[in-house]
């Protein structure tokens, strides 16, 4: 959105809320309380599950197998749309895009980054990962494949990032901390100890 | 957005489509960049109402299967500079794909 357009579409939603409010169909109180909802929710809560599976390699199954139950174990409610958790191994790199629109993991990584929605990521990420991941300061290993999962439909996306070398004393919350929103996109890698 | 029902679907995990040539007006859900491109079904995700129909605000139903389908980059960009056995894994509805 351009910054001369951008005052169309504010003020378009302002009178749309407004005319929402006047007949009735939602409260001031909804809306704030679902905008509170919104910023409450933060990439924090894919890191404590990818935290989780970095210990316990039996809950780690459980997250691939079905991370809408595995994130409830956790007591975090992901909501009804369908969740897939994509594992970084040695010889594959996963990173995450949306080319239609914005489609965003949201229910465990909060509001997108402004990059994420940009035209030139969505355009340029599925074909040429390499350079994009290197312009965001991550550079792959040689060999290693990459798999870039477009987001264009009824499902959402999060990586699950390798463990970080020397990390073997860190406990779970420890490790959490190593989690970025980046490494959970695929467009980084979790911090080093 | 629903959970997924489970419905008959065509193709099983493995099975080689090719995505259709087409270019509808409207609401659609399939990228350009896959059209006419082969893959392989990487995983059946469930059926869900069509897309380019509730964009409409019509009912979408019955429900569409979706399929997950794996093509290799080489094969969406023949010239893809990047390593040749990376690929992209998109999310497409039954109707748009068929048996290549």
């Amino acid at each position: 959105m351009s910054a001369e357009t951008a005052g169309y579409y504010r003020r378009m939603q302002a009178a749309v809320e407004e005319l929402l409010v006047l007949r009735g169909v939602v409260t001031r109180e909804d809306i704030d309380a679902q905008v509170a909802a919104m910023d409450a929710r933060t990439y924090h809560r894919g890191a404590q599950l990818v935290a989780r599976a970095w210990v316990d390699p039996a809950y780690q199954a459980r997250l691939l197998a079905d991370p809408k139950a595995a994130a409830a174990e956790l007591g975090i409610d992901t909501g009804p749309i369908p969740l897939v958790v994509i594992e970084n191994t040695p010889g594959t790199h996963n990173v995450i895009v949306c080319t239609l629109c914005s489609c965003y993991p949201r229910m465990l990584l909060g509001v997108p980054p402004q990059w994420y929605k940009s035209r030139e990521y969505r355009s340029r990420v599925v074909r040429e990962p390499r350079t994009v991941l290197a312009e965001f300061g991550t550079t792959l290993p040689e060999g290693i494949d990459v798999r870039v999962h477009d987001s264009t439909a009824d499902m959402r996306y999060m990586i699950l990032p390798m463990r970080p070398a020397g990390t073997d004393h860190l406990g779970e919350a420890e490790l959490a901390t190593l989690v970025t929103r980046d490494s959970l996109i695929g467009v980084g890698l979790p911090a080093a100890p | 957005m629903a959970e997924a029902a489970v419905a008959a679907h065509r193709f099983a995990v493995g099975d080689r489509v090719r995505v259709r040539r087409a270019y509808p007006p409207g609401h659609v859900r399939t990228p350009w960049y896959c059209r006419g491109h082969a893959g392989v079904i990487e995983r059946y995700c469930g059926a869900f109402p069509n897309p380019e129909e509730l964009a409409y605000n019509r009912p979408g139903l019955p429900p569409v299967p979706l399929y997950r389908v794996r093509f290799s980059s080489k094969e969406l960009w023949p010239d893809y500079a990047e390593n040749p056995a990376d690929v992209v894994e998109i999310e497409i509805y039954e109707h748009w794909l068929e048996q290549a």
